[in-house]
């Protein structure tokens, strides 16, 4: 392992440390999906600092953690803006900075509705070693990852991502629909890919007394994702899909913590997908940073 | 080399915007108005959403449960006791006391996303319901002498109430 590739790893394991040092208090209560989105965005001026780990399982090659980092800003109550920084580690073989992405939502309507849409624009800086599986995309298969970390952080992807998120919110459960549309900016074709996830809190009513291990602070559900192909042969041919159970625990103190069990629905995904996230938010951090540069106080 | 430079230029620019967004130096008198203009949301409510009544209004632990759920998701921008911050317009004013606990429910479920409000639906009916019943109850105990201080307000709250509930 060379010691430039190592350096961003380290800064990726003590970016969440961060928020430990970080005043402030606010509950995310947010949905468990880890691929999927829903159309809640961020609180305007909070920032939410999120870890997050895969491990997956690779038939023919070694198995794989992949992780990154997100800090999610709420710009306005409309529009959510983040970046990611993200890595992997192949067993046997090295760990790697695997690229950075950028990444907005915006709200589309005003109000409520029984189908809320939520327009996705992303940039992504990749190296062909990614191995994150932050969405199903195209042709995407499990034996794309069987190139080794050296020969595969040589290809470079410069990648724009369209996403519409349909969400709707109904008697406790959230339903969300997410299609995806992606280019990579070298002479590639459009590639397309869906996400969809059901969730509910395992109780609906909140709990008088503050408490960590009350129903209400964990959210169940389930999340289905996979690839569409591409322009030029779109449909489930040479494709991966996944399902995974997810659950989140909305801890009281600030901290949000969310596990995913995927598990592979044909012969070219991986078998296992191992998801764990940590988050926690920070409120009031776009005031804080304003008055750092001499905003009103 | 080029795509690194261009996309740092891009955050860079983002977070400048973002930045813009969130700077607080705004005149007194914006804030006034802007408040004014999400009181005024509470007037849009529809009538069939007005008409709705709280189904925990008689328990007994929704207020607590909802000083709890105001605590964790509203104090950052209504203040600790909902006298009104920075971000949002004081809770404890007339055109919220004295509106249906439908219309606040609405608001609650809708926001105000254009003047900074974030929706709520998020949270689950009951429990935007017992946050209806908390803000209500912050007007009782501020009207009613026999009531005592609203839950964990200082004892000058009274002064800085607005004239109507004064």
């Amino acid at each position: 392992m060379s010691i430039p590739s190592f350096r961003p790893f380290l800064v990726l394991l003590f970016l969440p440390l961060l928020g430990l040092f970080l005043p402030g208090y606010a509950f995310a209560q947010e949905n468990p999906y880890i691929v999927a989105y829903d159309h809640y965005l961020e609180e305007p001026g909070n920032l939410e600092i999120e870890y997050f780990s895969t491990f997956g399982t690779q038939r023919a090659g070694n198995d794989f953690h992949a992780f990154w980092m997100e800090f999610e800003y709420g710009a306005t109550a409309w529009w959510t803006t983040e970046f990611y920084v993200d890595g992997q580690t192949t067993f046997g073989d090295s760990t790697l900075f695997t690229g950075f992405r950028i990444e907005n939502r915006f709200r589309v309507l005003k109000r409520e509705h029984f189908i809320n849409p939520v327009l996705y624009v992303e940039y992504e800086h990749k190296s062909g070693a990614d191995k994150i599986l932050k969405e199903g995309e195209g042709h995407d298969v499990e034996s794309d990852f069987l190139t080794h970390n050296a020969e595969a952080r040589k290809e470079h992807i410069n990648e724009i991502e369209l996403k519409l998120l349909l969400s709707s919110t109904f008697k406790g459960w959230n339903f969300v629909e997410n299609t995806l549309a992606a280019k990579n900016l070298s002479n590639s074709p459009w590639e397309f890919g869906y996400s969809l996830g059901a969730s509910r809190p395992l109780a609906l009513k909140a709990s008088a007394k503050r408490c960590s291990f009350c129903r209400q602070n964990f959210i169940a559900g389930a999340e289905m994702y996979g690839g569409l192909g591409d322009r030029h042969s779109f449909g489930l041919h040479e494709t991966s899909h996944y399902f995974a159970p997810v659950v989140a625990w909305n801890l009281p103190s600030d901290w949000m913590l969310r596990l995913s069990a995927g598990f592979g629905l044909n012969n070219n995904s991986h078998r296992f997908l191992l998801r764990w996230g940590v988050s926690r938010e920070i409120p009031g951090f776009g005031s804080m940073l304003s008055r750092m540069f001499g905003g009103h106080r | 080399m080029r795509a690194h430079l261009a996309s740092l230029a891009a955050t860079a620019a983002l977070l400048s915007v973002s930045m813009a967004f969130a700077r607080q130096g705004k005149p007194p008198t914006y804030k006034y108005h802007k408040d004014a203009l999400v009181y005024a949301e509470l007037a849009k409510a529809p009538q069939k959403a007005r008409a709705k009544r709280n189904p925990l209004q008689t328990d007994p632990d929704a207020v607590d449960a909802g000083r709890n759920l105001f605590e964790q998701h509203c104090t950052e921008c209504h203040g600790d006791f909902a006298e009104g911050g920075r971000k949002g317009p004081s809770l404890l004013v007339g055109e919220v006391q004295n509106a249906e606990p439908g219309a606040i429910f609405w608001i609650l479920t809708n926001g105000v996303v254009w003047r900074g409000m974030p929706v709520w639906s998020k949270l689950p009916e009951p429990q935007r319901w017992q946050l209806v019943s908390y803000i209500k109850s912050l007007g009782v105990a501020a009207t009613d002498p026999g009531a005592g201080p609203p839950p964990k307000s200082p004892s000058d709250s009274a002064m800085d109430l607005p004239s109507p509930l004064r």
